[in-house]
């Protein structure tokens, strides 16, 4: 698995950080999303995919592998 | 493929029940997603319905809320009597549109993150605990809406504002007064306007003097005195409108509705007792599936474009019926079943994009905690009248319940 976030799109609901702490962050000075781990363990696939999911920006990209 | 309809609807419109969606969302779905809609105002304006095109328009970069100096936008209610969240008169120093709404929005957005709410959280857990103490000391029945639901999010605003404890209810009035539409007159929300501004003058002087840590405090040590770039005092003052226009009453509203929905299927609340690590997601589920949440988001198009083979000209009003999306089957699989473990659960309760609810965190860190003080203390709630017989809240913007009676054990409290 391999996760992009647009920081352009990103309104810093937050949402991401709540599902998956050790995938995302915000942005100490904006809130704005961070990408701690771009290519996570399986066990956090999950979690990654519901906070893309519920993005409301639509800011995540997940890329699974084909 | 149906047959598209021209249909007109007048809004709001209302369930059998206020827990009960309105019988026209499906119709109008799957007939007609770009329908005409008359506001209490008596303008009109293109109503969407469906999921898809709600969250398009709503994430749209290009359209923000209709504001007063836009040719023909469609008004809320006649003669101002909205209050400041449905005129979004000039009144209101946050700019809403382009890059000004995005300095805004991320200077006060990082203090709204995911991770200061979770540091909020022991606070509020404590706050939620004494008002509900203070239920139960009372007794049975009580209304939940204004033992727990109206208090803690006005305290917890209060609190992030810096506001002493002492002003809540003060706060809790003014709030009400921007909000309602009917209740107040225009006379009485331009008085609650005016005291409020008054309130804030000194309040902001104040935070200047010394700030803390709560946001106010941090946007003066962030951005420095005004000459210097910094807010200025009418931005700071709106700041803290904002936040109540927003955060007060809709929360306040939720946790009242989320309860009871919850209760009125007791099996919903049955499950949660037993399974408390189901908070999470029954807390967005309940936002999902809450169909009294005002008649939905305005956007004022400045461009043409065409929705669903419609073709809707610049200057047309455009109301986002977010509710209505929330139950669209094309989306949410069983979207009529309140299914407290559904997940992923992109709702449209906060709205989406650049506009989406800046405060969504902190609804989300306030209804969990609601809910969780409330299946730890009360395990036995249930509702003291049949769910049939709540009532609607009449002329808010927000949608709610009136009261909502509950009783419990009290051997067991």
């Amino acid at each position: 698995m391999n996760i992009g976030v647009d920081t352009t799109r990103c309104c810093g609901a937050g949402q991401c950080v709540l599902i998956a702490p050790d995938v995302f962050d915000q942005r100490e000075e904006d809130g704005i999303v961070e990408l701690l781990d771009a290519t996570p363990g399986e066990a956090l696939h999950p979690a990654v995919r519901e906070a893309a999911a519920v993005c409301p920006g639509a800011a995540i990209t997940v890329r699974e592998p084909s | 493929m149906t047959p598209r309809q021209e249909q007109t609807v007048r809004l709001p419109l209302t369930g059998d029940s206020p827990l009960e969606a309105p019988a026209a969302w499906e119709t109008l779905r799957s007939g007609c997603p770009v329908a005409t809609a008359e506001l209490p105002s008596g303008d009109t304006a293109a109503y969407l319905t469906r999921y898809a095109d709600v969250k398009n328009v709503l994430a749209d970069p290009r359209f923000a809320r209709p504001a007063a100096t836009d040719p023909g936008a469609a008004r809320v209610a006649p003669d101002g009597a909205g209050g400041p969240a449905a005129d979004a008169d000039g009144s209101v120093a946050i700019p809403d549109r382009g890059e000004g709404h995005q300095r805004w929005r991320r200077r006060v957005g990082k203090y709204f993150t995911a991770k200061r709410m979770t540091a909020l959280r022991p606070g509020m857990t404590a706050m939620a605990e004494s008002l509900v103490d203070a239920m139960v000391e009372r007794g049975g029945p009580a209304d939940l809406k204004a033992s727990l639901g109206f208090p803690l999010p006005v305290f917890v605003i209060c609190e992030i504002l810096g506001v002493p404890a002492e002003h809540r209810e003060r706060f809790s009035h003014w709030s009400d007064a921007f909000l309602n539409v009917t209740r107040f007159t225009a006379e009485q929300t331009r008085t609650a306007q005016a005291e409020f501004t008054r309130y804030m003058e000194a309040h902001v002087a104040a935070v200047r003097a010394d700030p803390g840590d709560d946001l106010l405090g941090m946007l003066v040590r962030d951005g420095g005195a005004e000459e210097d770039g910094g807010p200025s005092d009418e931005e700071l003052a709106a700041t803290g409108m904002g936040l109540l226009v927003a955060g007060h009453e809709t929360t306040a509203n939720m946790i009242g509705k989320m309860t009871a929905l919850l209760l009125a299927d007791r099996s919903r609340w049955e499950r949660l007792v037993a399974d408390p690590a189901l908070v999470r997601t029954a807390v967005d589920e309940a936002l999902r599936f809450d169909a009294n949440s005002g008649f939905g988001i305005r956007r004022y198009l400045t461009e043409d474009i065409e929705i669903d083979g419609r073709p809707l000209p610049s200057g047309t009003t455009v109301v986002c019926a977010m509710p209505a999306a929330n139950r669209d089957e094309r989306m949410f699989p069983d979207a009529a079943s309140m299914d407290l473990t559904r997940s992923p659960n992109p709702h449209l309760a906060f709205g989406a994009g650049p506009h989406a609810c800046l405060g969504q965190a902190l609804a989300r860190t306030e209804l969990q905690v609601a809910l969780e003080v409330l299946l730890r203390r009360l395990p036995t709630l249930r509702l003291a009248v049949p769910a049939g017989e709540l009532h609607r809240l009449e002329g808010l913007l927000v949608g709610g319940l009136r009261e909502v009676p509950v009783v419990w054990e009290e051997s067991a409290a």
